[in-house]
């Protein structure tokens, strides 16, 4: 296996008195969306620019693509693409202009930003003025920015924030898009559901110190093993074929039957084909990444 | 080190010039202005056009224009730089391989370049009323007023430094500037002065600009302003040293 693309080792920021990171360490791998997920004011953020070199961590160790961020900043920059959290252009810049002009700070790549727009879907707003983007359109301007130098890692800080769900789905195709081409990924989010479709690996942050790193499946399997399957049957016998299970509660026709583990669903299925117990409805809740969120850190995300 | 910076300068005029307020209030409104004025004091027989110079001594109004003209152009610096902080753009393009004090150039730049481009139109549109006399070197004027401008610039960088919000940049800057135009000698001579503000007058930088700028008009030679160019130079450096450490890219 290649070495990791970032490797991050106990870096810690302070403002003042607040601190920001307390200690935090974690690989990104080469080709892999990694997401840092975490409430506003988690430290994510600034861990994020520390690892681009734009912010100096007061202790810790980080290398990108075997570079240190500080020391070789501009030689890091040339291989890397940045979207930030809350960033703008000037009001009155045009599209194409905006795009010429990153192209012609970095030393490398063949002007390629008329391919961009037409993937970003913004060719029929080249002429137009950074003001007039819906903010989808400036996010997607702000993705061909940070991809114009061909980079081998794309940083994006709270890429959907404040995009309507169909915005959001659109981007999450292009970020998936962004790996295809072999390019690693490192986001930040604090939408859950961004993070489980989106990352390949999430790393939970919460008052600058990670909880956890794993795969969005094996987060949940790990903390949240529960299961609870809900069926709604009239038939009367329903009863004493879930006696078996440990946790049954019944409210009328409508059971809910909770356990631990994958095999609650199957063994569910099972007691009703063995009873011949005929069902109205039948639905299986799965804790999601959320669950995980809430019981790692004892509050939801959005509190 | 430098690359990037023409095409920023470039991108960075064009956005000026379609702000609505960036040509027609920093470039056509003042030569409006003057032509307006040239008309009716031209027409004006109580009011001849030479004693108008006569108000402030030789070079006086041109100096005071010039020296307006260079203002207008430092607050809309101030203005600028507290704007694209706000909105993160000094950040956005401080994470791309352009050094620093590139980004801050292109600015200079800009401000240089219009004022030069004011001056011009100043000049070619004032040539109708006021006679501008064959021994005044318009050229070295045009340096000396670049000079003191590249000068004052760099104390927008310090007012840029500290503004806290872009609403503030603009009064805030009119507030330090303005009084150094009162104080700069244009209005008073400074010998008239009370010996305390007499002190004051020689830590101002815009002394120096009014004393270079009016000696160059008159046709005195640089080498008779030395001190004013030395003044004016030291204040860059201390300024920019000051900015460099106390400026906020976010």
């Amino acid at each position: 296996m290649t070495s990791p693309v970032i490797q991050v080792q106990g870096i810690r920021k302070t403002y003042g008195r607040l601190v920001a990171v307390h200690d935090v360490s974690f690989d990104v791998n080469d080709g892999e969306i990694f997401g840092l997920i975490g409430p506003n004011g988690a430290g994510k953020s600034t861990t994020m620019e520390c690892v681009e070199g734009i912010r100096t961590p007061d202790s810790g160790k980080i290398t990108v693509l075997g570079l240190d961020p500080i020391r070789d900043v501009y030689a890091l920059q040339e291989r890397i693409g940045v979207q930030l959290q809350q960033a703008q252009l000037q009001k009155r810049i045009k599209v194409w202009e905006a795009v010429r002009l990153w192209a012609s700070l970095y030393r490398k790549q063949p002007y390629v930003g008329d391919q961009l727009l037409e993937q970003l879907g913004l060719t029929d707003k080249r002429n137009a003025w950074f003001m007039t983007l819906s903010g989808g359109q400036k996010q997607r301007l702000f993705i061909a920015l940070a991809l114009i130098n061909n980079p081998e890692v794309v940083f994006l800080d709270e890429l959907t924030t404040g995009l309507d769900p169909q915005a959001r789905r659109a981007i999450w195709d292009l970020v998936r898009g962004i790996r295809e081409r072999g390019k690693t990924v490192f986001l930040t989010t604090h939408l859950m559901e961004e993070a489980e479709r989106l990352c390949d690996r999430v790393a939970i942050i919460e008052y600058g110190r990670i909880i956890d790193v794993d795969t969005p499946q094996r987060l949940v399997a790990r903390h949240c093993p529960e299961r609870e399957v809900i069926l709604v049957s009239d038939d009367g016998r329903a009863a004493d074929a879930f006696a078996r299970f440990a946790s049954v509660t019944r409210d009328g026709s409508r059971y809910s039957i909770r356990g631990v583990g994958e095999e609650l669903v199957a063994d569910v299925i099972g007691s009703l084909s063995e009873h011949q117990i005929k069902v109205s409805d039948f639905r299986t809740v799965l804790p999601s990444l959320e669950d995980v969120f809430l019981k790692l850190t004892g509050h939801s995300i959005r509190d | 080190m430098l690359r990037g910076l023409g095409e920023l300068t470039w991108l960075e005029i064009k956005i000026f010039l379609r702000e609505p307020m960036g040509a027609i209030g920093t470039i056509f409104v003042p030569v409006l202005a003057f032509l307006l004025l040239g008309r009716f004091t031209s027409r004006n027989p109580v009011v001849p056009p030479v004693s108008m110079a006569g108000l402030f001594g030789e070079g006086g109004v041109p100096v005071l224009v010039s020296i307006l003209i260079s203002i207008s152009a430092v607050l809309s610096l101030v203005t600028i730089i507290s704007i694209y902080r706000e909105s993160g753009i000094l950040k956005r393009l401080r994470a791309t391989p352009l050094r620093p004090p590139t980004i801050l150039t292109a600015h200079v730049l800009v401000k240089l370049l219009l004022t030069a481009l004011t001056m011009i139109l100043m000049v070619l549109a004032g040539r109708r009323y006021f006679t501008v006399g064959h021994n005044v070197p318009l050229f070295s004027f045009a340096v000396a007023l670049l000079l003191s401008t590249w000068s004052i610039l760099s104390i927008g960088f310090v007012i840029a430094s500290i503004v806290p919000t872009a609403r503030f940049a603009q009064p805030l800057g009119a507030l330090v500037l303005y009084p150094m135009v009162g104080l700069s000698g244009l209005f008073v001579p400074i010998n008239a002065l009370p010996p305390a503000l007499r002190l004051v007058t020689r830590v101002l930088p815009l002394t120096y600009s009014v004393s270079l700028l009016e000696g160059i008009w008159r046709g005195e030679s640089w080498t008779a302003h030395g001190s004013d160019v030395v003044a004016l130079i030291a204040v860059f450096v201390v300024c920019t040293a000051i900015s460099s450490r106390v400026f906020r890219w976010e």
